[in-house]
């Protein structure tokens, strides 16, 4: 009976591809798709419909479909549009075979219902794994990429380290922060470490417990570590929430805090006064005449 | 009362999400820099409390509307362990994971107005407001 059933789809198939052509013509009009144009949607339609008899035809995933699948989440259709379309299918589909007979018993109804859902079900599966495995690809990259650029570690001057923090601090944040922290001050034999906070937006306690944390472990080894880019509002709110950051030097910018450790370091920065010295010549000179 | 929202706290970077709906709320309010600070440490700290805590809860806020003054009301409801000891967790530097323990004191003086509704084993209900100056 199933071979029946898969006979009527097959030598029906050119009416079933209308009836759903049209559906689906239909339903675009108020739809996502409509960025897309009219010819493209139409050939995507069409061949759609064919990798979807074609897997009638083998009884099996084809190699098209993938094809397929790979080239629409390339172009970032929705995945919305594939699994309506499926359902669409499946619908004309047993609407059709039903109409082909004028009495059907519940026998052949349930036969019916298991041959189209055998078929659609697992292209619906392929194509939903197929989308949901590229987006789980493209976020465990970004994790990947955010994860590198969280802790940074800039040796700026013999002796003199800083770390930049943009963003949002989370519970593993931290503990990257510590760690580059740690092993960059052993590694580049940094006597004064800055962290420069001036990109982070919000900073609250657990923020601050982290920082004080890696602050103290970074006294705990031999170095300074200053606190900078301390904005206006943060330093109101930290007061408001009573953290004690006393234990460590802070600064409002960078430029502060870099010349606090260059005097840490003992060293200093110095004008070069040859300018200066050329118009004192230039103006002695003029006096003198 | 013309809006509410509200945010799920599930997973650590919800915190984020709620300190972000909340800061875009007091800006549309009109509250300066400090102030907005002042609202996203204070989201952060109740939000941070529901994540660490109780685990999920959600954080609602509303515009309070009155004749004499406008505000933001922040309401962090969860149904995790309660506090058993309200005055011992509203000390200074008291903790139970660790922290600074400086949450919610630094909540209470960051806000205006502040409240806590708990019962032990039953959750907690944290209302907190800020003012329009």
């Amino acid at each position: 009976m199933p071979k029946r059933v898969d006979k009527i789809i097959m030598e029906n198939s050119d009416v079933i591809i209308k009836h759903w052509l049209e559906i689906v013509s239909e339903r675009r009009k108020n739809d996502y798709t409509s960025s897309i144009s009219e010819e493209l949607f139409q050939s995507t339609n069409r061949e759609f419909v064919n990798v979807i008899f074609d897997s009638l035809e083998t009884k099996g995933l084809t190699d098209e479909l993938e094809a397929f699948s790979e080239r629409l989440v390339n172009l970032g259709w929705p995945l919305s549009y594939l699994t309506d379309g499926l359902q669409t299918f499946r619908r004309v589909t047993i609407d059709f075979v039903l109409s082909q007979h004028d009495q059907i018993d519940t026998d052949f109804f349930s036969v019916i219902l298991d041959r189209v859902d055998s078929w659609v079900d697992p292209i619906i599966n392929k194509l939903v794994n197929e989308y949901s495995g590229n987006w789980e690809h493209t976020v465990s990259l970004q994790r990947v990429a955010l994860q590198e650029l969280s802790a940074p570690l800039i040796p700026v001057m013999r002796n003199i380290t800083i770390m930049p923090l943009i963003g949002t601090i989370d519970t593993e944040r931290a503990k990257l922060i510590m760690e580059n922290l740690l092993d960059g001050v052993i590694k580049h034999n940094a006597e004064v470490v800055l962290i420069d906070i001036t990109g982070v937006p919000v900073v609250d306690t657990m923020v601050a417990h982290h920082i004080i944390q890696a602050a103290e472990a970074v006294r705990l080894i031999g170095s300074t570590c200053i606190l900078v880019g301390i904005r206006p509002e943060i330093a109101q709110t930290i007061v408001n929430l009573g953290i004690d950051l006393g234990k460590f030097p802070t600064k409002s910018s960078l430029r502060k805090g870099f010349e606090t450790a260059l005097e840490l370091t003992g060293r200093t920065i110095h004008r070069e006064k040859k300018k200066e010295k050329i118009v004192e010549n230039i103006m002695a000179s003029l006096e003198k005449e | 009362m013309d809006f509410k929202s509200c945010v799920n706290i599930r997973q650590e970077w919800d915190i984020v999400g709620a300190r972000q709906l909340g800061r875009e709320k007091a800006k549309e309010l009109g509250f300066g820099t400090v102030d907005q600070a002042r609202i996203a440490t204070a989201i952060s700290e109740l939000a941070r409390n529901i994540y660490l805590y109780a685990g999920t809860g959600k954080v609602r806020f509303e515009i309070v509307d009155q004749l004499d003054k406008k505000g933001l009301k922040i309401i962090a409801i969860d149904e995790g362990p309660g506090i058993r000891d309200v005055s011992q967790v509203m000390q200074d530097g008291y903790s139970t994971s660790g922290g600074l323990g400086a949450g919610l004191p630094g909540v209470k003086r960051l806000m205006d107005f502040f409240e806590i509704r708990t019962e032990w084993g039953e959750g907690t209900e944290i209302e907190t407001i800020k003012w329009v100056r």
